[in-house]
């Protein structure tokens, strides 16, 4: 592993503060995203994971300004570190009130954004090739046509297509290839931070795991950052570094994925990780979370999870809960609940340390990926 | 599955408010300010369709002598050459222009959902052929052939406002017959069509049943558009005087005997000044209640997101939408110290 893939972890690359999003600006505006912070570092893999409409999507769209009409950023900063090759001081990019050249020359070369539909992003009438090339002719004008073709076979190759497809039509192609071709594309510019919205969603199974474990070795060898959104949290644990657990717009934990996995200490969390079975952990019963979420017009007072909370107490309802930072066993993570707080007993199931073993520091990888690092 | 889903709603969250379950459908689509005032004006030309006659203080062919045409206190709006009360005939005009306008759209509207969905659900050479005809009375110039039939109607009384609605929604079905065609086309290929096709349904069920409840929107559309298309046509044929004058007293005619009278040249505004705005405002109203459609069936078009009013009351500018760049409309003033990179980054790219 060439050292450790890139991954610094005191150096963001970036850093999301207290970012709210609205959807309109009416007398009742949806409020899909309230006061994130979050912040991805160079070479991490974070998982942003959360129920359908808990805004993990639109906290991504809105960091890159991709969010459409009516969506609106109401509050927060988004800055993005660009690090010169040589070295040098990094340059800090602020996402929200940048002009408009800053951010598109941002965008793509350094932010790269792979979507779930890779069908509706491929322009069917152009052929691969043409694609690819078209990028690299965009941002490297000096490129030669000859240049531009060695490295578009490069990068299909990279994500594991083979050259020839070169003069393919996405039609031409599976539902995995075209995915593929899609990461071989935000590739292209060597970005710093590539976001996936759900980008194996649509895709079975076994395709899913070939091309994170795909995306994985590139991660280590081109050492880019991921932000990885999924509604998956299983997917999640065995691809990031740290997970983001969002709940109606708001931040409710981030922690190490393994220690997220093995010792929840959100409520939410603790109900998510229970909701599916383990292929190869020990039997439990297997519990869902009562109730559903939020409507985002009108979000419970306090913590927006109390309604459904089996742990809920009455500062719940009347406050909401920061970000606690909780230092324990299984090393340190952000919550947002009132219970670690320090002054209440923490329920047991909330507060479980799991074995040495399954806590091993560093990112868990699936055995396959291990076998063929580079 | 049934069960299931009244088990969850009958689970209720903690302190979320108990959910009601809407039964009936609320109808949203006069909470646009456009359709409501179209709607509200149309509303004020149908009442006076209705109680018109009644409220005009003379018979319209009524001849009164008087020494003036200029508006008095019997006469509001004068009086014509031959000394007939303008303000009844006006009066008396909504009814007709209303009446012939609505039948027209109706009848076209009936004509362009028989020959669009037809040509284009069944297709093949009734397709064709349809088409053809549609293509056909899209590029016949409707005045002049209107004149020709117009000359044909029966004279007095017997010149029925059906008729006259038949004859101008001849002229106004095709451009709506092509746009259900090329609907029907696209929907004969979905899957719930196919479904019902596969199933055995008959044809007329399949496109009752299936492809009219998709077009609605659209016919509701085509019906307005048409409607105020007859209304431009009535007008136009009574102010050439192809409806007789004598007997028709529509808006048109009134200004037919107004050009005759010489109203313009003599600065007789009363006279085409009233039947001319009525025809506007009733236009207006129309065309307003058919963007309200439009947004209706186009939600992107509705302006919710940023609109003017919401921006002030936030104490911002109002932003317009540009793809590519979400608009930042801070809640708070923005904490300026931080470092922040203004250049491109382009130097150390690749």
């Amino acid at each position: 592993m060439t050292a450790d893939g890139g991954r610094d972890l005191n150096r963001p690359v970036l850093q999301i503060q207290n970012l709210s999003v609205d959807y309109g600006m009416g007398d009742e505006p949806v409020h899909a995203v309230d006061g994130v912070d979050l912040t991805i570092h160079r070479g991490e893999v974070l998982g942003l994971a959360g129920e359908s409409g808990s805004g993990k999507s639109t906290l991504a769209y809105a960091v890159t300004r991709l969010l459409r009409d009516p969506g609106v950023i109401v509050d927060g900063d988004a800055f993005f570190y660009h690090y010169p090759k040589d070295g040098g001081q990094p340059i800090k990019v602020d996402l929200l009130s940048s002009d408009k050249d800053v951010v598109r020359s941002v965008r793509w070369s350094e932010i790269a954004v792979v979507f779930q539909s890779a069908l509706h992003a491929l322009n069917p009438v152009l052929r691969v090739g043409t694609l690819l090339d078209d990028v690299l002719k965009a941002h490297n004008s000096q490129m030669t046509r000859r240049q531009r073709r060695a490295r578009s076979i490069e990068l299909l190759e990279m994500v594991g297509i083979s050259g020839d497809r070169l003069g393919s039509y996405p039609h031409e192609l599976s539902g995995g290839m075209r995915q593929r071709v899609m990461i071989a594309i935000a590739i292209a510019l060597h970005p710093q931070l590539l976001i996936m919205d759900e980008p194996t969603t649509a895709l079975d199974v076994v395709i899913q795991r070939e091309i994170l474990e795909e995306l994985m070795q590139l991660r280590e060898r081109l050492g880019f950052s991921v932000l990885f959104i999924t509604h998956d949290l299983s997917l999640l644990i065995e691809i990031a570094d740290t997970i983001a657990v969002m709940y109606a717009g708001k931040l409710v934990e981030r922690a190490p994925a393994r220690a997220l996995f093995h010792a929840p200490r959100h409520p939410y969390t603790y109900g998510l990780v229970n909701s599916f079975p383990s292929l190869h952990g020990e039997q439990r019963q297997m519990t869902g979370i009562k109730g559903s979420p939020p409507d985002l017009r009108h979000v419970p007072s306090g913590c927006p999870f109390h309604p459904r909370c089996a742990h809920a107490m009455p500062e719940c309802v009347t406050t909401t809960p920061p970000l606690i930072q909780v230092e324990d066993e299984t090393g340190r993570r952000d919550v947002s609940c009132w219970l670690h707080d320090g002054r209440h007993s923490v329920p047991v199931e909330l507060g479980i340390s799991p074995s040495e073993a399954a806590l091993s520091p560093g990112r868990v990888t699936a055995p396959a990926l291990e076998d063929g690092e580079l | 599955m049934a069960a299931t889903v009244s088990d969850m709603a009958e689970a209720p969250v903690g302190g979320n408010p108990p959910v009601t379950v809407r039964r009936g459908r609320v109808l949203r689509l006069p909470r646009s300010k456009k359709i409501l005032f179209g709607l509200g004006l149309l509303a004020l030309f149908v009442l006076w369709a209705i109680i018109g006659p009644w409220l005009a203080p003379y018979d319209p062919a009524q001849i009164v002598i008087s020494t003036s045409q200029k508006p008095s206190a019997h006469h509001w709006l004068g009086q014509t050459q031959l000394g007939q009360d303008i303000w009844s005939q006006f009066l008396v005009g909504a009814r007709p222009t209303l009446i012939v306008s609505f039948l027209a759209g109706a009848i076209a509207t009936v004509l362009s959902i028989v020959i669009g969905i037809t040509a284009g659900y069944v297709g093949g050479w009734i397709d064709d052929l349809l088409s053809m005809i549609a293509n056909v009375f899209l590029v016949l110039p409707a005045l002049p052939l209107l004149i020709v039939i117009g000359s044909f109607l029966p004279k007095g009384e017997s010149a029925s406002d059906f008729l006259i609605g038949a004859v101008i929604a001849l002229t106004g079905w095709a451009w709506g017959a092509r746009v259900l065609r090329a609907q029907s086309l696209s929907l004969r290929n979905r899957d719930f069509v196919e479904a019902a096709r596969i199933s055995g349904e008959r044809t007329w069920r399949v496109i009752t049943f299936e492809i009219v409840p998709n077009l609605i929107a659209i016919l509701a559309a085509s019906f307005v558009f048409t409607v105020l298309y007859a209304i431009g046509t009535y007008v136009a044929l009574g102010f050439l005087g192809v409806l007789d004058p004598a007997s028709n007293w529509s808006w048109g005619s009134v200004m037919f005997d107004a050009t005759q009278g010489q109203a313009v040249a003599s600065g007789y505004w009363w006279w085409y000044l009233p039947p001319g705005l009525a025809i506007a405002l009733l236009g207006t109203s129309l065309a307003l209640i058919n963007f309200g459609i439009d947004e209706f069936i186009n939600p992107r078009l509705r302006a919710a997101g940023l609109s003017r009013k919401a921006a002030k009351r936030r104490g911002t500018v109002r932003q317009r939408p540009q793809l590519g760049f979400t608009p930042v409309v801070r809640r708070r003033a923005v904490a300026d110290g931080d470092v922040v990179s203004n250049r491109r980054l382009t130097g150390d790219v690749l």
